[in-house]
């Protein structure tokens, strides 16, 4: 488990180096991100290429770091497999969160 | 043991204890097992979803706060339709029924936004058909999915 995270102009990119966002790490995984998102950076990218599983507690800890990280600045999800897209599109968190196919889609769109 | 093991070529079992590291990695086997075993690619994320999700109540639910014991699965993939029994050792599904798993609203403030209870909606939603019986102190949930026959 682990999150590495880079900031661009545009945004501050954390990247998930785990493949499986899950009950076994969703305490560690909300505590990470509190720990990276303690920046002033207006949006935070989440880039979840590599993870290839989410269950709903990993779902849940995705919607408490949003929670942590406020409405003041924003979080979008980035990269998702077709298996994590569907998680959010059942539990219709897709409409919460912006999804982009890529790291780079997510980077060429507007802030909001 | 809930189960016999069966010598059954044909299913796909395993046993492990229901903690949560030992039941991801239990997950992330069955998972590519079953692809293993020939379920359709366009079926097997719905299958994951649905397994985590009802394995993860057991680790979460049956042994809370109890020691924990043993989860088993069993799958059985027959012309279109595989069967995954479940069983475990832990309390029974509380008035000994699956929840009927309606979904938090995320029609509503950010702070307000469900983190959980999603599970057995996503398992109602994935499966065709959802029984559960207590037996003999053993939880034995099984769950259905509909699967296409490959062309």
């Amino acid at each position: 488990m682990g999150l590495t995270s880079t900031t661009t102009d545009a945004a501050q990119i954390i990247t998930v180096h785990s493949e499986r966002i899950d009950a076994a790490i969703a305490i560690q995984f909300k505590e990470d991100m509190r720990r990276e998102t303690e920046t002033d950076a207006a949006r935070i990218v989440l880039d979840l290429a590599g993870v290839e599983f989410i269950d709903s507690s990993g779902l849940g800890a995705i919607v408490a770091s949003m929670k942590q990280i406020g409405s003041e600045r924003r979080l979008d999800l980035a990269g998702l497999q077709p298996v994590v897209e569907k998680v959010f599109r059942l539990t219709r968190m897709d409409t919460v969160f912006r999804l982009f196919d890529s790291l780079d889609d997510a980077l060429s769109a507007k802030a909001d | 043991m809930c189960v016999t093991p069966s010598s059954d070529q044909t299913c796909l079992q395993l046993s492990f204890p229901a903690i949560e590291a030992e039941a991801s990695a239990g997950i992330a086997e069955l998972s590519a097992g079953l692809a293993h075993h020939g379920l359709p690619v366009e079926k097997a994320d719905d299958v994951k979803i649905a397994l985590a999700e009802a394995i993860n109540n057991v680790v979460e639910h049956a042994y809370s706060g109890i020691e924990p014991a043993k989860v088993q699965v069993c799958c059985r993939l027959e012309h279109n339709q595989l069967d995954i029994l479940i069983s475990d050792t832990g309390r029974p599904l509380p008035g000994c029924k699956p929840p009927d798993g309606t979904a938090a609203s995320v029609e509503t403030s950010l702070q307000d936004l469900p983190e959980g209870g999603f599970g057995w909606y996503l398992i109602h939603e994935l499966t065709s058909e959802i029984r559960y019986e207590r037996r003999d102190g053993c939880n034995l949930l099984s769950l259905r999915f509909d699967v296409p026959i490959p062309e």
